[in-house]
């Protein structure tokens, strides 16, 4: 046995691997993305991209209903997506174990929302495993997939991002060879989901939660450890860590299942300490099912609802009722700095685009991707973003409140990765229902947010081999759009009389961008040019470049209060030419 | 072995190569038998934003992040973000400092500017504050790129790992044909 150093996400693909899973789909999402990257090194599972999360998690039923054992994995909102197949997966169960991974993102360090995973265990009636650091992640994995086939059950493994991007020690295993063969095995009753069969498989779910429920008091994941009596703290996942740095001599209970709860563990627990609580990120979802098993806890009156926890706020919570010191003021501090928020790459393909949609004072219904930063100033040029796919529904529905004149304005941007997630089918109803909006569609040939992976429209798939390559102009006209067409975004003029046009225009049309992200390596990829230069001689200090918020264009104040001047950093221009295009005087080379 | 945890910080700029710097501190606690934790943000602000990762090491590490106000020693790749991580350490931390200045959006945009007394403030609030010119002394060594791991040199030491183990590391992280490079690069930042 040997031990590495692993992060949460490689952990939970190094499980699924010693766990013999055949089969792995995902859609990319921080912080889950890295799994199934890591997934694909293991050549014993069959690891792909999927289109979106109800995709990925349909190709896993499908493994499992063909006997084999299979995972998905999304970040929290695809699982929003995937929710549909989720809940009338919990009827059918499964035949090869199946394990749904969602990782959560408290504080939302790159999410649209924080909401919290475990409601969909409730919700959806399926056990839910919550690790507390990489050893667990794999360990964890390994045990879902047996919960699963044991209980004839989708088992959820809920993850965040301290978790998934968090590394620790983990010992590695052999996979398992002792499992079935997949095979055809028919079986209506129990995977055909008309009402009455479904009858007939609800309380079968019912009786599975009260039997999972019962399991949990034994189940090895839940454990008491029991130090001094005076504080009881029940807790899961990292706040796990956090509860044991800050009360190293509270007794704990630590849940490793946190649904169904264990009841007789619980309240064993409780019975035992003087003063009970419940820490946890998020909701209270513990703490209400332990206070309507009648027992008195503390919990949401001192921890935050909102945002990650850390040790220093569970120390603030526990000094609230006096039984913690509160954490001493910083013994430094920094007063106001310029902050650093993302921004576009220097040769970004989206930047162009923005730039011209901000000058045309178009309003923008946004998407999710790097193009969101669009939104960030100098460019100012998002005006709404929702979910992944809502920038074309959003453009589509606002129009249909608006006079001609402001209809005009309205361009809904989304990038080809996000398109192909669920923007298709928003697509669908404009041009079937005739909205005159305008679509841009962002194709930089990857999904760059998430680190650069491919997708339908790319040409490869997730293990780098050639695959069928979306026409995703073709596409668009067998949608019903009749006005497709493809521009450069780096050629400002074409990309200006593309939207004045189009933006003119009372009916659905789409404008396909065609740069690709300047991340992307390889030979029909990214090719930088020249890095440009600004003849110092010629630059009037106008500040027209700067409108771009290119990190690559610094403005240079004059010292002596005359008009300060730019300068490119040649080492971070790529030469997209761009600010080039811009400068009225020539002065940029 | 004590119960004492060493709270490391590593902070700069997305794409700076701070996640594979603290991949080898964390591959070197481990070859000394140490228990380890790291904890840092991928995604969003990776895209030119502020990056900290936490790095933890002792006999036993529950948190993966370091506690507010707990940091040892801060690991800064640029100046700006080394001066805003202050507050994240205690009081007689150590710091060591790349030489090196990344403008951020207000600035280069002329709307603010870069404060130019950092280096002074660092070393007024932490005595035990090494400024790196990293850039130049991985030139020296032979590649730009080099940087994090004089870097790294630098901070070697100032953490109680014999150089065996990290040259061990290096040659597990680094790939081998950049591996004489970086053991260069390690070298001079090491004789700091
Ligand atoms: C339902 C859902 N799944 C996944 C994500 C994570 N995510 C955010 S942006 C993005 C992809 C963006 O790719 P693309 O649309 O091609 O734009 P780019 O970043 O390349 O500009 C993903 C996968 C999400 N926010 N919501």
């Amino acid at each position: 046995m040997s031990t590495a150093v692993l992060s949460g996400n490689e952990a939970i693909a190094r499980g699924a691997y010693e766990a013999g899973v055949r089969v792995a789909s995902a859609y990319p999402g921080t912080p889950s993305t890295e799994i199934l990257e890591n997934m694909v090194r293991y050549p014993e599972i069959d690891s792909s991209w999927a289109p979106n999360e109800k995709v990925a998690l349909e190709v896993a039923i499908g493994a499992s209903f063909g006997g084999g054992r299979a995972i998905a994995c999304m970040k929290h909102v695809g699982v929003n997506v995937a929710a549909d197949p989720l809940f009338t997966l919990s009827y059918t169960g499964v035949r090869g174990g199946l394990v749904l991974v969602a990782a959560d993102d408290p504080e939302m360090h790159s999410s649209q929302n924080e909401q919290d995973s475990r409601n969909y265990a409730k919700f959806a009636k399926l056990p839910m495993l919550e690790p507390a650091d990489s050893r667990e992640c794999k360990e964890f994995t390994r045990l879902a997939f047996e919960l699963s086939e044991q209980f004839d059950t989708p088992v959820m493994l809920r993850s965040c991002t301290r978790i998934s991007h968090g590394k620790s020690l983990v010992e590695l295993s052999e996979r398992v060879s002792d499992l079935p063969e997949p095979k055809l095995v028919k079986d209506p009753p129990k995977l055909v989901m008309l009402p009455g069969n479904a009858r007939v498989r609800h309380p079968l779910v019912e009786e599975r939660t009260l039997k999972l429920s019962e399991y949990g008091n034994s189940f090895a994941v839940n454990r008491a450890e029991m130090r001094s009596a005076k504080i009881g703290v029940i807790c899961a996942g990292v706040v796990y860590q956090y509860v044991r740095e800050v009360l190293p001599d509270a007794s704990v209970l630590k849940l490793g299942m946190v649904y169904p709860l264990p009841k007789t563990l619980i309240r064993e627990f409780a019975a035992k300490v003087d003063q009970l609580f419940v820490i946890e990120e998020l909701d209270p979802f513990i703490e209400e099912q332990v206070r309507a098993m009648g027992l008195t806890v503390t919990g949401k009156e001192i921890v935050p609802l909102c945002g990650e926890l850390s040790p220093g706020r569970i120390r603030t919570a526990f000094a609230k009722v006096g039984l913690a010191i509160a954490p001493e003021s910083p013994a430094f501090t920094s007063g106001q700095l310029p902050p650093r928020p993302p921004n576009m790459c220097p040769g970004c393909s989206h930047r162009g685009l923005f730039y011209t949609l901000n000058r045309l004072n178009a309003y923008v219904t946004g998407d999710i991707g790097c193009y969101t930063l669009g939104f960030m100033p100098p460019l100012n040029a998002m005006d709404t973003c929702i979910c992944m796919g809502a920038s074309v529904s959003n453009a589509s529905g606002i129009v249909r409140v608006l006079p001609p004149e402001e209809q005009r304005r309205v361009v809904g941007v989304i990038g080809d990765s996000t398109f192909l997630h669920t923007g298709l089918n928003s697509l669908m109803e404009m041009a079937y229902n005739r909205a005159p909006a305008t679509v841009v569609i962002l194709d930089n040939r990857t999904t760059a947010m998430t680190g650069r992976q491919e997708n339908p429209a790319s040409g490869f798939t997730l293990s780098g081999e050639a695959a069928a390559e979306i026409d995703l102009v073709a596409l668009c006209r067998a949608l019903g759009v009749r006005h497709v067409r493809v521009i450069d975004p780096n050629d400002l003029d074409a990309t200006r009389k593309a939207l004045e046009e189009e933006m003119a225009r009372p009916e659905p049309s789409v404008i396909i961008t065609n740069r690709p992200c300047c991340l992307l390596k390889g030979e029909h990829r990214f090719k930088p040019g020249e890095a440009m230069e600004v003849d110092q001689e010629k630059c009037t200090g106008c500040r027209a470049c700067l409108r771009l918020g290119c990190p690559a264009i610094e403005w240079q104040p004059a010292p002596d209060g005359k008009r300060g001047k730019a300068y490119i950093d040649p080492l971070l221009c790529n030469g997209c030419t761009v600010c080039q295009q811009l400068c009225k005087f020539n002065a940029i080379q | 072995m004590s119960d004492m945890i060493t709270n490391i910080l590593l902070v700069g700029v997305g794409g700076q190569g701070i996640l594979l710097a603290s991949e080898v501190l964390a591959e070197t606690f481990m070859l000394a038998g140490f228990d380890v934790k790291k904890s840092e943000i991928h995604g969003m602000s990776q895209r030119g934003g502020s990056v900290v990762s936490h790095v933890r090491f002792g006999r036993k590490v529950f948190s993966p992040t370091v506690p507010e106000g707990e940091g040892d020693l801060l690991f800064g790749f640029e100046l700006l973000e080394a001066y805003r991580a202050l507050p994240l350490l205690r009081s007689g931390a150590k710091v060591v400092v790349n030489d090196y200045r990344i403008p951020p959006p207000s600035v280069l945009l002329g709307q603010a500017t870069y404060p130019d007394d950092l280096v002074e403030r660092i070393r007024a609030g932490f005595a035990d504050s090494l400024l790196v010119d990293g850039l130049h002394l991985a030139q020296q060594a032979g590649d730009a790129r080099a940087a994090n791991t004089v870097l790294l040199g630098a901070v070697s030491t100032r953490l109680p790992i014999d150089e065996t183990v990290w040259q061990e590391a290096l040659a597990r992280m680094v790939p081998k044909k950049a591996l004489e490079i970086n053991r260069k690069a390690f070298a001079l930042g090491r004789a700091l």
